[in-house]
């Protein structure tokens, strides 16, 4: 991996001295030239490299690595404590532990909230002395032209649910970089288990907009044969597994599936994603302690997003979010700018390579913010302000700081900006369409796969309901083929 | 919970078999540190020659399921005899030597070996990931087990006892019933989840479930109950076997039956019945412990002058409906003993299928004895005429052949 720092020589040699990594990074990783366009050069990680995880697992551990990585293991350093100190030291499972003859009670919140990783500020510009993984022009188009397909496909699909044409929808709106940035950060091959506001993994993998259009118009080419609400995408062939509506119980199916690739020695990890009000579920606590204990290679990415339907954070937990859990279960943990695509496509990446090499799970807390509301069903105005909702929405909107970002490295323009927006918007429009006119699943849908062989009960029912739908032709739709 | 289920286990490790019907009334109401000295007297005290006199009977029966001929076995004859936690053993092992795929999960199942000893040796030859010790979070093991059915792998998750699967119902439910289907057939999940439940060894009402009438409705879910040291290793290489997740039921009062079965490798269907003992005048259907009650009571009932149809349904979910009706079609008459709840137990599905498919056979009210709608009581007397007993069963016969 290839780390490029906005400084110059000496600062950047002094930088590597604080980061303890003086010794991993060649200096001929370090793009240090004067030219602002040029600090990011295509290299390894873009797009046509999915699938070929060799390309990144050559390169050093990253960053955030070393110096974290001490402060997870406590008992070790005990553990050199010499033996005249016997008498102040409690040999205990785990770990020696020293006494203290200080009643001290550890504090329910530090002093400082954990700091949030960012490279990129509110206009799009690179911070001064950021460690950042580097990202060149095809990738960030590429990034950048699927944000505004999933803003696209959410605003379309979402005026076809107001118009009573699909049942249920729910956007991805003011996500949309904790989408792509992390489906990019990772490889095809690694397994996804999404809540339900990550469809962009999905279309950053290939699923198409007609793929897409399918599922939310329930029509026979869904690859779920209409059984799950819109949204509820999964597709095997994407590696992405079939949403569940339960919360966070997709978590723990993480932890299965990377102690399965790691079986396997598999050079991929599990992703899960959830969001604030999910880490309050059981499956959450015991995902990471499960994933901690097996040293499963897993990436829990929460996006804490501020609410849970009309929940605020400030009802959910009362600690510092999300991020600060992952220390208590022994699981490396990162909080990182869920608007900054750059940021977190970074974490994610070291995160990956973490995870697969030294066996161990990641949380990366992103912070951002719903903007959309939780779904069809609700009116977030209801429960929230809505000169916060515009705040985010305006001032904070991770698509319009990247494109900024692009921009000034002369990577996009207006004129390529509208063209693609009317060409997804058409595309989009005659996908819709299509699904649409598209014949209903049949009847045998009902029955098929819910055992890999009907058996014989379900022969029955199914022979006693078209018995039904013969006898009673007018009380079934007659656009779902029996 | 994790005492209290070892305690158990070494109790009936030492005896090769264990009922509560070999202890004495007194002797039930004693505290569980003293139950384990308890035992040992009742092993080698004389005067409780006419008990352990009856879970020999107990014993013969189990063999009695395969030709009578073998009950009176001899080394000298072919196959081998072995415990029921035994047989489920070998066929978890067979498996795991003929697809690397296989792997265990759960709560103590490595180099423990599980609490009645299913998986012991295990760790040992497959190695720790393969027989995996899992932290306590029976919805978490069995959500990871799912995660690693769904990618290639075949999990069996042992429940530590089925009462703690509870614990797991979301994971049961909501996705290992749902995601096959919901999936459009994308993801299978060829899961199997097992452990001891029912009634029977003093252990309290959490410990002691009837947990098929809970588990019946999920859709996606199939079920089993083993009886016998061959179908439970039969039905649990069918279960791994399966690309459907399957429940295997294991009962705590059977995993010390002793049976002869063959050397050969066989599988048993995971949707058929078993014909016990074939007759003319009632047909009794029964599955997993209360088969030794039915078999028993037959006895009983073959003195009077009855001639009983006894069949182990085995496959709680679907029904063998063929194997069913043809008894049913044979003796008009149906007697259905289960351990599980009385309402909305299994018992009362059957009921419901006998009476919708086969209602024009018969000749009487088809009669259920299910165990009590009680969550199962400590004290042994009380946990006793909890579950159905032998003298019912031949009332029942008798009032249905009137």
């Amino acid at each position: 991996m290839a780390l490029c720092m906005k400084k110059s020589p000496k600062l950047i040699n002094h930088l590597k001295y604080r980061m303890c990594l003086f010794d991993m990074i060649t200096p001929s990783s370090w793009n240090s030239t004067s030219s602002h366009h040029q600090e990011f050069p295509v290299t390894a990680p873009i797009a046509h490299n999915l699938g070929n995880p060799d390309a990144d697992l050559s390169v050093k551990a990253t960053l955030f690595s070393a110096c974290r990585f001490k402060s997870t293991k406590p008992e070790k350093q005990l553990n050199s404590l010499n033996d005249a100190d016997d008498n102040k030291i409690l040999d205990f499972p785990g770990g020696k532990v020293r006494f203290s003859p200080k009643m001290t009670f550890i504090s329910e919140s530090p002093e400082e909230r954990t700091q949030c990783y960012r490279v990129l500020d509110d206009n799009g510009q690179l911070i001064l002395g950021s460690n950042l993984v580097q990202v060149g022009e095809e990738l960030a188009v590429k990034m950048y032209n699927d944000m505004i397909t999933l803003q696209t496909m959410d605003t379309l699909f979402y005026e076809a649910q107001r118009q009573g044409r699909i049942s249920f929808y729910l956007t991805t709106i003011g996500e949309e970089a904790i989408n792509i940035a992390t489906a990019a950060a990772l490889t095809a091959d690694d397994h996804v288990f999404p809540q339900y506001r990550e469809p962009g993994v999905l279309l950053w993998r290939g699923f198409t907009l007609q793929e897409f259009a399918n599922q939310c118009f329930v029509n026979k080419a869904d690859h779920g044969k209409g059984r799950q609400m819109p949204i509820h995408y999964g597709s095997n062939k994407h590696n992405y597994f079939t949403v569940s509506s339960t919360i966070a119980t997709q978590l723990p199916h993480a932890v299965g599936a990377a102690y399965a690739l790691k079986m396997d020695r598999k050079d991929a990890c599990a992703v899960t994603y959830f969001g604030d009000g999910g880490s309050s579920e059981g499956d959450f606590h015991a995902a990471l302690n499960f994933a901690a204990v097996l040293e499963a290679p897993v990436i829990f990415i929460c996006r804490n997003n501020g609410w849970a339907i009309s929940t605020p954070t400030s009802d959910q937990f009362r600690s510092d979010g999300v991020v600060v859990r992952g220390s208590a279960y022994g699981v490396r943990s990162i909080r990182v700018d869920g608007n900054d695509a750059l940021a977190i496509y970074g974490a994610v990446h070291a995160a990956r390579k973490m995870a697969i090499t030294e066996h161990r799970p990641i949380l990366i807390e992103a912070l951002t913010y719903r903007v959309g509301h939780h779904s069809t069903s609700d009116d977030s105005t209801k429960y929230r302000p809505v000169d916060e909702i515009e705040w985010w929405k305006l001032a904070r909107d991770p698509v319009s700081r990247f494109r900024k970002w692009i921009e000034s490295n002369d990577w996009w323009s207006s004129e390529a900006e509208s063209e693609f927006r009317s060409s997804v918007r058409q595309q989009l429009l005659h996908a819709i369409q299509v699904a649409e006119k598209a014949e209903k699943p049949p009847v045998a849908d009902i029955f098929t796969d819910v055992y890999d062989v009907p058996p014989s009960n379900l022969h029955e029912q199914e022979k006693l309901l078209r018995e039904a739908i013969r006898r009673h032709p007018r009380d079934y739709p007659s656009d779902v083929p029996a | 919970m994790a005492t209290i289920v070892g305690a158990a286990t070494a109790l009936s490790a030492s005896k090769s078999f264990d009922s509560r019907k070999l202890r004495l009334p007194s002797r039930r109401s004693l505290p569980v540190s003293e139950r384990k000295g308890s035992f040992l007297v009742v092993r080698s005290d004389g005067s409780e020659v006419h008990k352990v006199h009856r879970a020999q009977k107990l014993i013969a029966n189990a063999v009695a399921t395969k030709a009578d001929s073998s009950a009176a076995s001899t080394a000298s004859k072919p196959g081998h005899e072995l415990l029921l936690f035994e047989a489920l053993r070998e066929g978890l092992e067979e498996e795991m030597d003929r697809d690397p795929t296989v792997c265990v999960m759960g709560e103590d199942v490595g180099h423990y070996g599980g609490s009645y000893k299913v998986t012991k040796g295990l760790a040992t030859k497959y190695g720790d990931l393969r027989v995996l010790d899992t932290p306590i979070a029976e919805n978490s093991f069995t959500g990871m087990g799912i995660g690693a059915a769904m990618t290639g792998l075949r999990p069996i998750v042992e429940g530590m006892n089925m009462g703690f699967l509870l614990l797991a119902f979301n994971q049961i439910s909501n996705n290992c019933g749902m995601l096959h289907y919901t999936s459009g057939g994308q993801f299978k999940i060829p899961i199997v989840i097992r452990g001891p439940g029912g009634v029977g060894r003093q252990l309290g009402a959490e410990h002691s479930q009837r947990l098929e009438s809970y588990f019946q409705s999920i859709p996606g879910i199939q079920m089993v109950a083993c009886s016998t040291p061959y179908n439970a290793k039969g039905l649990m290489k069918a279960a791994i076997r399966s690309e459907n997740p399957v429940i295997l039921f294991e009962h705590v009062l059977l995993y010390n039956l002793k049976e002869r079965i063959p050397d050969e490798e066989y599988v048993c269907s995971l949707e058929e019945a078993e014909m016990v003992r074939p007759g003319e005048h009632v047909t009794i259907l029964t599955y997993s412990r209360m088969r030794y009650h039915v078999m028993q009571a037959a006895k009983t009932l073959v003195n009077k002058g009855y001639d009983p149809e006894v069949i182990d349904i085995r496959s709680l979910k679907p029904f063998d409906l063929h194997t069913i009706g043809n008894s049913v079609k044979k003796t008009h008459r149906v007697l259905i003993v289960e351990e599980c709840m009385r309402t909305g137990g299994i018992g009362a599905s059957l009921t419901a299928a006998i009476t919708e498919n086969f209602n024009d056979y018969l000749d009487a009210p088809i009669i259920c004895l299910s165990s009590q709608d009680v969550p199962t009581p400590y004290a042994g007397t009380l946990e006793e005429w909890t579950v159905v007993q032998p003298a019912q069963i031949v009332t029942a016969v008798e009032q249905l052949c009137q």
